[in-house]
Order: C-alpha cells, then sequence, then structure tokens
C-alpha cells in the first residue's frame, strides 16, 4: 500500500508539473472530452459520493462503491494546481494499479480541455504501463475521430 | 516511460476513414505531409478514403455500388478488394458481407488491408521497425517483441490482457466505441453473446475481416477462429467471461 500511496504522489507532482508547463491552447477540437461529463465533474469530490461514470476511456468520479472483489480504491491527494483542485484516484488489485479514475479537476474551462486532452491521458497511460509492463499499442474496438481523445492508444501517443 | 521515447522515433496521429491512425515510426520516415515515407503511407490512406468510403457520394465505391460505374471504370485496387471480399464471405459461411445494411460498404475488409499496405509502404522504403494502428486494428512490423494491451469492452480504461508477437497483427472488433456497427447479416440484429473478439495473425486486412466475420457469429465463432490456420482469438462475452482458442496463448504478453 505505500508503494501505491507513493505513486500517488509522484503522479500528482507530474502533473501540477504538466499543468505548469503547458501554457498553450490546443488547436485540436476536444470538446467531446469533457462534454460527456457535462457540468458533472466540477461537483464531484472524494467525499461527496460522486459516481458518474461518463462514457470513454476516463472514468470520472469515485469508483469505491462499485468495485468487485478484490480490488481496492487509493485516493491521491488533492492537488492545488495554478487552473483548481486536481485529484485522482487509483484502483488497485493484488497490488497492482489496475485502473485511473478522476475525482475531481477544474471546470469548464479552456484549461480543462487541456488537462482532459494532455495531462489526463498522459497520467493514465505512465500509470498503466508502469503494471503492465511497457505497452507499444492498444487494440480495441473502433473508436471514431471523436472518440479517439478518451482512447488507450492517444494516451500512449500523447507519452511519446 | 511509454511510448518510444528515444530520438530516432516518431509517433504522429492522422485522422482519416473516420478515425485516427496512429504511426509509430522512425524519424527518418519524415513528416506526415513530407515525401517521405510517412508522407506517402499518410496519402495512401486518404487515397483510400476519397476512393473507398461508402459516406462520400462521389466515391468509386458509392458510384459502384449506385450501378453509375463499371468496375472495370474503378481504381483496379477495388477489383483486387472484392476478391479478397469474397474469398472471406465464402470462408466465414457468408457472415463477412459487403452489404452489411443493405447497400454495398466494403470496409469491414478496406480498413484493415489500407492499414496493412500503409505498413507495407513503410518496409518498401527502408522502415524495418514501425507499427500502424488504425482506430484499433495494429499491424506491426519488426523482429522486437511488440505488446499490444487488448481494451476491456466492460471496464473502460482497463486492458483485459496483453498480447505480444513479433511481424504480426490485431485486430478486434467489439461494440464499443462506435455501438452495435455490426450487424448479424443473416438476422439483421447485433449480434449477442460478445463483447468483443480479438483475432491475431500475420497480415491486418485477414485478422480485421475475421474478427468482423467472427463477431458477427458470437458464440459459435470460436469453433470457426480454430479451424482458420495462422489465426488465434480471445474473446469477451457480454456476461464478462473469457475465452480463447488453442493457440492464443503463444501470444499472450
Amino acid at each position: 500500500m505505500r508503494r501505491v500511496i507513493l505513486a500517488v504522489t509522484g503522479t500528482i507532482a507530474g502533473l501540477v508539473a504538466l499543468l505548469s508547463f503547458k501554457s498553450h491552447v490546443p488547436s485540436v477540437p476536444v470538446a467531446a472530452t469533457t462534454g460527456g461529463s457535462g457540468g458533472s465533474s466540477s461537483s464531484s469530490s472524494s467525499s461527496g459520493g460522486q459516481t458518474t461514470t461518463v462514457p470513454g476511456e476516463f472514468p470520472q468520479g469515485s469508483l469505491a462503491g462499485k468495485l468487485p472483489a478484490g480490488e481496492t480504491a487509493v485516493d491521491g491527494e488533492a492537488a492545488n494546481t495554478a487552473y483548481g483542485p486536481v485529484q485522482i484516484q487509483l484502483i488497485e488489485r493484488n497490488t497492482k494499479i489496475v485502473k485511473v479514475a478522476v475525482l475531481v479537476q477544474p471546470a469548464n474551462t479552456l484549461h480543462d480541455i487541456q488537462i482532459g486532452a494532455f495531462a489526463f491521458p498522459k497520467l493514465i497511460s505512465e500509470t498503466l504501463s508502469a503494471q503492465n509492463g511497457k505497452i507499444d499499442a492498444v487494440s480495441g474496438a473502433s473508436y471514431t475521430s471523436a472518440g479517439y481523445i478518451q482512447s488507450l492508444q492517444s494516451a500512449l501517443d500523447k507519452s511519446a | 516511460m511509454t511510448g518510444d521515447g528515444t530520438p530516432n522515433r516518431r509517433r504522429h496521429a492522422e485522422h482519416v476513414m473516420g478515425t485516427v491512425v496512429s504511426f509509430d515510426v522512425p524519424a527518418r520516415a519524415g513528416e506526415p505531409r513530407g515525401k517521405g515515407s510517412l508522407g506517402q503511407a499518410v496519402r495512401w490512406l486518404h487515397w483510400v478514403d476519397a476512393t473507398f468510403s461508402p459516406y462520400r457520394d462521389e466515391s468509386d465505391v458509392s458510384r459502384f455500388g449506385r450501378g453509375e460505374l463499371p468496375l472495370a471504370d474503378c481504381a483496379p485496387e477495388l477489383a483486387e478488394v472484392l476478391e479478397a471480399c469474397a474469398v472471406i464471405s465464402a470462408r466465414s459461411g457468408g457472415y463477412f458481407t459487403t452489404t452489411p445494411g443493405g447497400t454495398f460498404d466494403p470496409s469491414g475488409y478496406v480498413k484493415g488491408w489500407a492499414i496493412e499496405r500503409a505498413a507495407a509502404i513503410l518496409t518498401a522504403a527502408g522502415s524495418a521497425e514501425h507499427s500502424v494502428n488504425g482506430g484499433g486494428d495494429v499491424q506491426f512490423v519488426g523482429s522486437r517483441i511488440w505488446r499490444v494491451g487488448i481494451a476491456d469492452p466492460l471496464r473502460p480504461g482497463r486492458l483485459a490482457v496483453v498480447v505480444a508477437g513479433r511481424n504480426f497483427a490485431v485486430a478486434t472488433s467489439g461494440v464499443a466505441e462506435r455501438g452495435p456497427h455490426i450487424i448479424d447479416p443473416y438476422t439483421g440484429q447485433p449480434p449477442a453473446g460478445l463483447a468483443s473478439i480479438t483475432v491475431v495473425g500475420a497480415t491486418l486486412a485477414e485478422a480485421d475481416a475475421f474478427a468482423t466475420a467472427a463477431f458477427a457469429m458470437g458464440s459459435v465463432a470460436r469453433d470457426w477462429v480454430e479451424s482458420l490456420d495462422g489465426y488465434e482469438a480471445f474473446a469477451i462475452t457480454a456476461a464478462g467471461a473469457t475465452w480463447q482458442t488453442g493457440g492464443f496463448g503463444a501470444y499472450l504478453g
């Protein structure tokens, strides 16, 4: 468990660093990334019982209440960034991180889009890869051009 | 780090054919709009899109489907595609079809074929190690071991399994992002039974078409894929159970 908490700390630190250095608004249309969550992301928090999971690869909201047996949720510390608080949750099974959920992210700003399009994919990609070994690509039922941004493959592409 | 962060590699994501095609290539493949092999491969995919898209009224496929353009006047690649589709349709007992929605649409073969050929363009230009991922269907070229995560359709964000191999292809059909876009040609309904099926083998054109056919078959797909030389499958049922064909274990990463 200590190792997991260290990982949370490390990834949060990395995320904060990413947010600090990412200063321009990407030109790609990524509205679909955050559109699915509507306004719910602004109200989600680890203590508020938010359990909404948006379609796509990056679940938002705590998964703690609906995990299968053998899996546990570990909430990261909320990190205050220049754009607002960010908090993630790691789901582990047999000491391996099997999933990452987003508990809190800054809502409804252009920076929000940056986070969804850049920082979270990178974070999640690194987390999954650290657990599964290096992965070169992801195969899955075909995604649309708009759906790509939430795919694990896009996380790999962005992290290269 | 994920990806290949070494300075002599590059990744590129191209929006084309209604999806995104991700390239992992040597840096010397050049720019996606350049004259090098990456540019050639990207231009090939856009040509395929313009020629084979059933969503473009003026594509050869659309005009051929409406009976306005005889095959002899279409791009010669269409005849090649039709021949391959006929073979796979016969091998799959009709589960693979070029008229999935009633109108002519060979997309079930074209995408994998186009991605495989894009990889071949890079090979012909001298690259010995690259991958091309067309919306989740991937052709890997190179003698090193490539590792590919299979997305779990029932648990978004998770990998169901990791597959590894050299010089091989991985194609997955399922209900995920695009909803039930594959229908059982015998019932006209989305197939029941499988959430996704992944087919691995030498070439993506076949692997992709086999995955499409197998997904349409549903629960009887297992025996069929077992009968295909050189191809193996891993499936996740709608209920969350998994099965794999006898030789699939050789690909487990």
